[in-house]
């Protein structure tokens, strides 16, 4: 196909209603009579719940409805069931939902919720995740081998650990010992926050036939409705979510969040739209988080600077629930070496309970933190072999005939990690410039990943003709700014030769009327939704063939579609698609064909569950995405302070189907890379259990002073094989490696070498004065 | 009790009754359905819900309703529209400034006050302006750049430092 549209920077088509302020997300959408919600959550990190005493809430004046986990005992969780609608015998951080309140206002709600009664018995908690694996740790689930579950995850009843991924590839044992040079280092990264501009808000209503309507600030409609029927029994078809504008999600609204909450006290008050929108300071503690990790690495190393044998231990803080999160686990297991050929490898992705805010799905799924482990090592073993660790990494690099972890064998449409390490040299070629009383110093780091979802994860799309020629587009994907209205525009203007001002992407997912899509995460809106736009177009060419053939009494293989119209190219005659788009009518007045319209899917192709003991399978994912990023900074030696000077990133992504919106992709996961990398963590107090920083004023991201002073966006166009045009996800994978580079970085500016996240001036400043002490 | 304003929104005069401690926000969200302000925060940490009060750039979450009595208020729906976009919103648009779109119209009410004050901003100028203004998708940089070319575009139309 010679791309017209794919390929070209063409505005979202989304952007006129953002700019305008037309555009209305979840909290701007009047509910007539609505009734405001406000949780009660538990004070205690872990504590029994000896009761719960909702009656002088009830009483209190403009409440509507009251509900707590004795009407409400239900389970919900997406891979794995292990959290109620509230809490019922034990509450598991400070946080946890313990029952909810309605009134007619939001203040009404707030004073009501302080009149629940709660009688705890607190138990000890469990605050460390390196504690959790230890014989006779506190058992933040007894009930953990009675939790529903997809058949893909391994909690171990009796324990913490609410998944457990082995890969087992070769010989590492043996390997290891055959070694050269051998080096071991811990990492660690903290709990963090997504911080969408816009906080997590679920609105709900029982009308008086029994149908449940939910408004949510959600990615995953479809799964919320799904999840929804499973926990409160109910069936699909009485059951409608739908999604205004989403204002950011990261991960954080992936899954369900709010939404059992809010149908809870729906439910208890049929007729009246209940919505909860929580504060800043309860999207901080109360809404999921990114998972902590404490990864222990082992590297041997043969004489040539090969790595023969290589040992992953990720010990994940999945906090108080892991019903998202298992699969982070389980993710960061069968991606357990990153973008290396490791020929013997042993790898354990752990993950573990805590009584922490609840881990789950972030940006990235797990790969930012393995990639803070894995590309510093890599760094580490190439400076204690004298050798470049550009040189080290392409050594030791995945490419095409590379066998993955899971002795997968890449192929020559896989992407190419090691262009985008000599793209990101090359930019760092230029001599580094000196800066008067600053260290300067730049490092690299290389990303790796792949949509971890279900084998089966669906979407599908609608296509449709209206009667003056425009295509509707339906989609049920997201765009939360990713761009995926516009890319599908794109993909349908390219596959049918419209021009894009002809074609309208109908996309606020509605369960009702919008075709299924699993969810939004994973990178894979652009592949799976681009694909199924492709096929559903194929289809509706067909039919404008098949009308065509008889008006022009020519074969369907004569046929083209050309500037808007069906052209035969054996002999003379056309027909405009608008003589057709409804059928076609003769001169006599009979008609042939009828309103033009399409439906297809993807799903993806061939893939294979993981050998329950060493994760091996030739196909576990459906594609990879490769990249590197290099950063160069200064740093302040007498303050600790690092300012990030030049940031180059180079995908391998297949094909770039939007200039102007895989930069966006790119500068927005760059600095909330920087972020994590330098300034955001998630600080849980040791003893009490609460986060102590949870505002905007404590909890810092970055802004537009942080912003690097060059960013640079490249990209490698490797054909995926069963992309839409080529074409691979990469919105998670830009703020994946970025953390690690900078670490890099920062060890060539001054020779010290942070292992725990993030690289704050103070750490930094005490790093230093510790290396200078020694000297 | 309630107590009556005047305040001028969007070049309307609305007369309003308003609780003491209503925020600016909450009027212009609740009362008049102006929802292009966001509420990211409510404690003036993120710029979401930035309007401008006589031509400045206020964090309307930390405003009082009572203290826009007599005053003139422009949120982003009294910009531009359809057809007449303000050249703020069009060169947003053709940045690709815009992710989420949670945080535009804050963004873009602030770039505005900026220019208002200073119609030649440098990019250190700009930073600063907007440093109050969170945008946790696009990482900055185009915002930066349409920002840029919304002012060479109102300087070049000589009309830099129209108050609307
Ligand atoms: S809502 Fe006003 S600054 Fe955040
Ligand atoms: S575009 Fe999403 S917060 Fe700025």
């Amino acid at each position: 196909m010679n791309a017209r549209w794919v390929g070209q920077d063409v505005p979202r088509v989304d952007g006129l209603e953002k700019v305008t302020g037309a555009a209305r997300y979840t909290a701007d959408v009047k509910l007539p009579r609505m009734l405001h919600a406000k949780v009660v959550r538990s004070p205690h990190p872990h504590a029994r719940v000896r009761a719960v005493d909702l009656g002088k809430a009830a009483r209190a004046p403009g409440v509507r409805a009251v509900a707590s986990g004795q009407d409400f005992p239900f389970h919900v969780g997406i891979y794995l069931k292990d959290q109620t609608v509230f809490a019922t015998d034990r509450v598991r951080f400070v946080g946890d939902a313990v029952a909810a309140v309605a009134a007619e206002t939001p203040e009404a709600a707030e004073e009501a919720a302080a009149l629940v009664e709660v009688e705890y018995e607190p138990l000890p908690a469990l605050l460390d995740v390196r504690q959790g694996i230890l014989p006779g740790a506190v058992l933040v689930h007894p009930q953990l081998g009675s939790y529903q579950k997809v058949p893909w995850i391994t909690p171990e009843a009796g324990t913490n650990i609410c998944n457990h991924l082995k890969v087992r590839k070769g010989d590492y044992e043996a390997a290891l010992r055959g070694a050269a040079h051998v080096s071991e280092n811990t990492f660690v990264v903290p709990q963090v926050q997504h911080v969408p501009m816009e906080v997590h808000v679920s609105a709900a209503r029982v009308d008086l036939a029994g149908k449940l309507e939910v408004l949510t600030s959600a990615q995953s409609p479809f799964t919320v409705r799904h999840l929804l029927c499973a926990c409160f029994n109910l069936s699909h078809g009485d059951v409608r979510v739908s999604v205004p504008q989403v204002g950011g999600g990261f991960g954080g609204k992936a899954g369900i969040n709010l939404e059992p909450i809010a149908t809870a006290l729906a439910l208890k008050i049929p007729g009246r739209w209940v919505r909860l929108l929580i504060d800043r300071a309860e999207e901080f503690y109360a809404a999921v988080v990114r998972q902590g990790l404490v990864a222990t690495l082992v590297t041997g190393v043969d004489r040539q600077g090969k790595v023969v044998a290589q040992k992953m231990h990720y010990l994940w803080d999945c906090g108080a629930y892991g019903g998202y999160g298992v699969n982070v686990v389980r993710a960061a297991g069968y991606t357990c070496g990153g973008a290396y050929e490791f020929p013997n490898v042993c790898g354990d992705s752990i993950g573990v309970y805590t009584n922490r805010p609840v881990g789950s799905a972030y940006r990235g799924f797990g790969m930012q933190e393995i990639h803070w482990a894995l590309e510093q090592q890599m760094d580490m073993v190439a400076h204690e072999l004298g050798q470049d660790p550009v040189e080290f990494r392409l050594r030791n690099c995945l490419g095409p005939g590379k066998r993955t972890v899971t002795g997968q064998v890449l192929d020559e449409h896989a992407g190419r990690v090691d262009k985008c390490i000599h793209k990101v040299a090359e930019a760092f070629r230029r001599p580094l410039e000196e800066k008067p009383g600053l260290l300067r110093g730049r490092g690299l780091a290389c990303a790796v990943k792949a949509p971890a979802m279900p084998n089966d994860a669906a979407s599908s799309v609608l296509l449709k003709f209206c009667e003056d020629g425009v295509l509707e587009v339906l989609v049920s994907g997201i765009d939360y700014g990713q761009g995926l209205r516009t890319v599908a525009a794109q993909f349908a203007a390219e596959a049918l030769g419209l021009p894009l001002h002809q074609i309208r992407v109908r996309n606020l997912p509605d369960t009702d009327l919008s075709p299924y899509d699993w969810q939004t995460v994973a990178s894979r809106q652009t592949w799976a939704t681009g694909n199924a736009v492709l096929k559903a177009a194929e289809k509706c060419k067909a039919q404008f063939f098949e009308m065509a053939s008889q008006v022009l009494h020519a074969p369907v293989e004569r046929l083209a579609l050309e500037g808007g119209q069906v052209v035969d190219r054996g002999g003379q005659g056309s027909v405009p698609l608008t003589r057709m788009v409804m059928g076609y009518q003769f001169p006599d007045g009979h008609t042939i064909g009828g309103p033009v319209a399409a439906a297809a899917h993807h799903v993806p192709e061939g893939l294979l569950f993981l050998d329950p003991d060493t994760s091996q399978s030739a196909k576990p994912v459906a594609k990879w995405t490769f990249g590197a990023q290099g950063l160069e900074i200064s740093v302040d030696p007498g303050t600790g302070q690092i300012q990030v000077d030049r940031v180059v990133a180079c995908y391998d992504v297949g094909k770039v189907v939007n200039p102007g919106l895989i930069r966006g992709q790119t500068f927005g996961g760059v600095v909330q890379g920087l972020g994590t990398g330098l300034m955001e963590e998630l600080k849980v107090d040791a003893l009490t259990g609460r986060v102590r920083n949870a505002s905007l004023v404590d909890y810092k991201i970055p802004t537009s002073e942080d912003l690097p002073g060059e960013l640079e966006a490249h990209f490698v166009e490797t054909p995926q094989a069963d992309g839409p045009l080529g074409a691979r996800g990469i919105g998670e994978h830009t703020m994946i490696p970025t953390p690690a580079a900078l670490a890099n970085a920062l060890f060539d500016a001054c020779g010290v070498r942070i292992l725990d996240m993030p690289l704050t001036a103070e750490k930094v400043l005490r790093a230093l004065q510790a290396k200078r002490a020694k000297e | 009790m309630t107590i009556a304003i005047q305040v001028t929104v969007n070049g309307q005069l609305e007369a309003l009754e308003v609780e003491p401690h209503e925020s600016l926000l909450g009027m212009l969200r609740e009362r008049l359905d102006l929802t292009g302000a966001k509420e990211g925060c409510n404690e003036g940490e993120c710029g979401a819900c930035v309007v401008l009060l006589d031509g400045r750039a206020v964090n309307s979450c930390l405003v009082l309703a009572v203290e826009a009595n007599g005053r003139a208020v422009t949120t982003i729906e009294g910009l531009g529209h359809a057809g007449a976009l303000h050249p703020l919103q069009q060169a947003f648009l053709e940045h690709s400034a815009v992710q989420c779109g949670f945080c535009s119209p804050g963004m873009i009410m602030t770039a505005l006050g900026l220019l208002n004050e200073n119609p030649t901003p440098s990019e250190a100028d700009i930073r600063q302006a907007l440093s109050g203004n969170l945008c946790r998708c696009t990482g900055y940089r185009q915002i930066i750049d349409a920002v840029q070319a919304a002012a060479a575009a109102l300087g070049a139309a000589g009309q830099a430092g129209r108050r609307p």
